[in-house]
């Protein structure tokens, strides 16, 4: 890595500014604004710090329509809108998926577009923490906001999730390194535990690494359970750990004086998927007996939380939501985008802030392929490739002001502190046009069906 | 647009009217005195009017709530509905999606409701939650009880900086009052503790629930808020908890009332889980009478009851470590959310079966409570929604307190167990609420409490929020008809709101948006910037989130009411 030095040419900055990537969303950047762009973001990891600075790489700039000979062309925004409102309002079972990179105030309009016309509205939780959510559904919820472990915990565990490269800043502003109001020494006050087959840069810098083996996670849980209910373990090694280290663990997990648990998709993909975590979350049901124990999932994207809680406080579900019956269903394995796409259900599909294209199943792209998508998202990526019509939307927390929540449900407000591209328009603009143009094409069927 | 409901049995207890025979007329959202000939008549001859309902506590807006609905989609899919005319798709039983919550208190003649824990860092989110709920108006508590400020102030005796903080903190986050759950108890939680009676020190803060409820309460009198502190008290739930919550109330009885309207300087809340006797589940006998004694003799005492409906429910509360104890008690999942420097919180399903003892003790400790407060102005009928049962019970608590018929035949028909009257002294109360002293313990003892000056009364320059049942009370035995009164309560002819029809015949006819009803304190400036330049520094080392980011934007409050109190007037 090269030595880059700091940015000192800009004409001003914008402070407390928030970003827009993974499920941290510290709200802490500065950007460092020089002719209407972020030339510099203090604060912020190299993740975030990229996203921002390189927001015009591959940026979608104007709206497009897929030609009869297949090729994007430009468009106006009329006609890109009534096109895409067309293909919605005819539409028999539309899929809205993404939203866990735009702000509340664009769901808003979504759901009621998807209450209109009857489609699946879903996010990304479908295809990474939803087996977090089933686990939850299944055995509980015990969770904390980050202030809390910053403030008291002694203990913290990652499993099946390597921060140091997906989350840069958790340790660094949450979670290990900070100096918290009962941990005045910050680091030197805390043990920090990385359970994970991977020796990986967060197990690098751990006090203790448990490399479990692969698909060991449900069977590794289950053992620490056993020793913190004082049952005997039966074999020497369980998912290849010693059981006399597993002992020693779950004592020390029972003598901290508070412990919080982190886990991801390491946890949520492997072998026995929701199963694990039902274990990890009953093992802290069973710690919390002596001591104080929390969890939160890892999630990745800012506003994947976001979409969850608003889908539920405004239908009572968090994701795969389906209005196609004129109210709201949530059936895991049934409503849920990747089970719709296989079974070639879905004629419509629009994404919004998100890339099926890039991480969907090959059979679930397939289906794509062969259906009308309509994309709305601020870079080209793999899902244009597949869209027929393109709405460039703006970057939440940098272009435009929004309400996201971070992966501990603490609700931010991301404000603006640059000006869009002048070709493109806020998310919450575009679906709100997509939902009034078909309102209006709605109404028109309805009066002359009933001529 | 002008209005006049004709010809309606009216019952206004805050104006002494119980059962007149007179026309209500409103004008331009306002309840009036005249209006002219082009009036719009609406005929109610005999038909019950009443302002609109006001419940004092509920839990319906934020992230506990969310939580509930995340983890319970079974709870979500029983009351599941069609959109249908103006109404949205409904969801949920004992947590309601937000359109359902302001649908369903909209068709039971409500138009005000308290969402009765607000955690300061995550007041957006309620916010939000309040947005997406229609048709009802509602007022927000953010906890203070908890708060590490707060607890180190009141160790320390420092009333006027609590006063300063609770200033400011209602205008940040934009709340109304002070909410206090589990004093100390909650903060012990932190560590996996709780604290036992008012007098047990939480660890490290080394300060007791006595000192921070008489501490918010000063500072509450001291700034004249229109409400008094609003108490959930130690111990909930534990048997031979009545005297801690005697001891509670008692603590404050000393501090002068500082508030125009309300009389009390402490609220109550669901009394009934504070009412136990004996000392474990097996030997449980009711303290309802202890505590009914306490109430009826001191009038700077107002409580809500949280009557148990004989539901499966969602318990919820900010007594984080109450709801752990419930979770090994009942086995049922437990989800618990804790909030850096501020409170914690808890979440459990539970199911109040008829069947099981202890659901029939506490259903009768609640009626019991309802039964044995003498005056109506001092009680609010809640379920403490959704602890209790859900909020769509009303009617029927309403029904059982108007019939001592018909809790007699409960009781003797099994549809509760004997632990009902055994343990309790249900068996032996005979009392049956009459109408007015429903609208009082619906609507207007509520409005009082809170101080509120625009609704929960027909006065002329009110708020038009009226309900109207369609029974002719002069032609109904309630004592013999429970279901008839059910219904009727639960199927408001009329509910308006502001002067707009938003319920006819029990179906919802017009969708508006909620008020957000929060309080803005005058004249404490100086000491408001002092406390913040003491409070910025630990703030800004000890929450995770940046201060400009912490405040509640108004654009999250876009209806707000905004309540001025002048400081110490």
């Amino acid at each position: 890595m090269a030595y880059e030095p700091p940015v000192t040419d800009y004409d001003e900055i914008v402070e407390n500014g928030t970003c827009a990537f993974c499920g941290c969303n510290c709200d802490d950047l500065d950007f460092l604004v020089k002719d209407g762009h972020v030339v510099g973001v203090r604060h912020a990891c190299r993740l975030g710090a990229s996203k921002v600075m390189e927001d015009m790489d591959q940026r979608l700039l104007v709206p497009m329509i897929r030609d009869e000979n297949g090729e994007l062309q430009e468009v106006d925004w009329d006609t890109a809108l009534d096109k895409a409102a067309e293909l919605i309002a005819n539409a028999v079972r539309p899929i809205f998926y993404g939203w866990s990179e735009t702000s509340i105030e664009t769901m808003k309009h979504g759901i009621r577009l998807g209450e209109l016309v009857g489609a699946v509205l879903d996010n990304q939780a479908t295809i990474c923490h939803g087996p977090s959510l089933q686990a939850v559904q299944n055995v509980g919820y015990p969770v904390a906001t980050l202030g809390e472990i910053k403030n008291r915990a002694d203990m913290i565990v990652y499993t099946g999730s390597n921060p140091m490269n997906s989350h840069p800043r958790h340790l660094s502003r949450y979670s290990t390194f900070p100096r918290g109001w009962f941990r005045q020494r910050g680091r030197f006050d805390r043990t920090l535990v990385t359970m994970d087959p991977k020796y990986s840069d967060t197990a690098k810098m751990s006090d203790i690494w448990i490399g479990f083996e692969q698909n060991g996670d449900y069977g590794f849980y289950n053992a620490i359970r056993a020793a913190l209910r004082g049952k005997e373990i039966d074999q020497d090694f369980v998912s290849g750990i010693p059981k006399e280290d597993i002992m020693e663990l779950a004592e020390a997990m029972k003598n901290v004086q508070f412990g919080a648990l982190y886990f991801g998709l390491g946890l949520t993909h492997t072998l026995s998927k929701q199963r694990n975590i039902d274990m990890a979350i009953e093992m802290l049901a069973d710690l919390n007996k002596y001591t104080k124990w929390v969890l939160t999932p890892m999630r990745g994207h800012f506003n994947v939380n976001g979409f969850n809680i608003f889908m539920a406080y405004e239908m009572g579900f968090p994701y795969g939501v389906d209005f196609c019956r004129g109210y709201p269903r949530y059936m895991n394995g049934e409503t849920n985008t990747i089970d719709l796409l296989t079974r070639k259900e879905c004629d419509v599909f629009m994404v919004i802030a998100a890339d099926p294209g890039a991480h969907y199943p090959g059979g679930a792209v397939k289906h794509l392929a062969e259906i009308p998508v309509i994309q709305v998202d601020i870079h080209w990526g793999p899902s244009t490739e597949i869209a027929d019509v393109v709405l460039p939307g703006s970057f939440i927390g940098v272009e435009c002001a929004g309400t996201s929540y971070r992966m501990d449900g603490v609700p931010i407000h991301m404000k603006k502190a640059v000006d869009k591209p002048e070709t493109c328009r806020d998310d919450e603009w575009i679906i709100r046009e997509l939902h009034e143009r078909v309102q209006k094409i709605k109404a028109e069927e309805a009066a002359v069906a009933s001529k | 647009m002008e209005y006049i409901l004709k010809n309606g049995i009216v019952y206004d207890p805050a104006n002494n009217i119980a059962g007149e025979k007179k026309d209500v007329m409103f004008k331009d959202g306002k309840i009036v005195e005249q209006v002219s000939s082009d009036a719009k008549v609406l005929d109610v001859t005999d038909k019950i009017v009443m302002p609109a309902g006001v419940d004092p506590h509920a839990h319906i807006a934020g992230p506990k709530l969310v939580v509930g609905r995340i983890y319970r989609p079974e709870d979500s899919r029983k009351g599941v509905t069609s959109k249908k005319g103006v109404c949205r798709s409904e969801s949920g039983f004992s947590i309601p999606s937000c359109p359902a919550t302001g649908y369903r208190y909209s068709r039971m003649g409500y138009g005000t409701v308290t969402e009765a824990a607000v955690p300061p860092l995550e007041a957006k989110h309620t916010h939000e939650e309040i947005m997406a709920i229609p048709n009802v108006d509602v007022t927000p508590l953010p906890l203070f009880g908890n708060n590490w400020f707060v607890l180190q102030w009141a160790k320390e005796g420092k009333i006027d900086e609590i006063a300063a903080f609770v200033a400011s903190w209602l205008r940040i986050v934009k709340g109304y009052g002070i909410k206090i759950v589990n004093p100390c108890g909650t903060e012990a939680w932190g560590w996996g503790g709780n604290v036992h009676g008012i007098d047990d020190p939480v660890p490290y803060f080394d300060v007791t629930a006595r000192e921070v409820v008489r501490a918010l309460a000063q500072a509450n009198e001291k700034l004249g808020l229109p409400h008094s502190i609003h108490v959930h008290p130690n111990d909930l739930g534990h048997p031979g908890n009545y005297p801690t919550t005697v001891n509670t109330l008692d603590c404050v009885k000393d501090i002068a009332k500082n508030g125009s309207k309300r009389n009390q300087t402490i609220h109550l809340t669901h009394a009934q889980f504070h009412s136990y006797a004996g000392t474990s589940w097996r030997d449980v006998e009711s303290g309802a009478k202890e505590v009914a004694d306490y109430i009826n003799n001191n009038k700077h005492v107002t409580c809500d009851i949280g009557q148990v409906t004989l539901d499966e429910t969602t318990t919820m509360t900010a007594d984080g470590p109450m709801e752990f104890d419930l979770h090994e008690l009942n086995g049922l999942k437990w989800a618990n959310k804790d909030i850096e420097l501020e409170t914690g919180s808890g979440i459990v399903p539970f199911i109040y079966s008829g069947k099981a003892p202890v659901p029939s003790f506490q259903w009768g400790v609640g009626l019991e409570l309802f039964l044995r407060i003498k005056d109506p102005w001092q009680v609010c009928l809640t379920t403490d929604h959704p602890n209790a049962g859900p909020f769509i019970r009303y009617p029927r608590i309403i029904s059982w307190l108007m019939s001592n018929e018909r809790r007699q035949e409960m009781m003797d028909n099994g549809e509760v167990r004997v632990w009902s009257y055994k343990r309790t002294g249900l068996g032996t109360l005979d009392r049956e609420y009459d109408f007015n002293e429903i609208a009082t313990i619906t609507r207007a003892s509520a409005a009082k409490i809170y101080g509120y000056q625009d609704r929960g009364e027909l006065t002329p320059g009110y708020n038009a929020d009226i309900a109207v049942y369609d029974i002719n009370p002069n032609d109904i035995d309630p004592s013999k008809e429970p279901a008839a009164i059910e219904h009727a309560f639960g199927n408001a002819m009329y509910t308006i709101k502001d002067g707009q029809i938003l319920v006819k015949d029990g179906e919802v006819v017009k969708v508006v948006p909620s008020h957000t009803i929060w309080t803005d304190v005058k004249g404490f400036e100086e000491q408001e910037k002092t406390v913040m330049e003491e409070v910025m520094p630990t703030f800004r080392r000890f929450y995770t989130v940046k201060f400009e980011n912490y405040q509640v934007q108004d654009h999250f409050t876009p209806n707000p009411i905004v309540t001025e109190v002048q400081a110490g007037k």
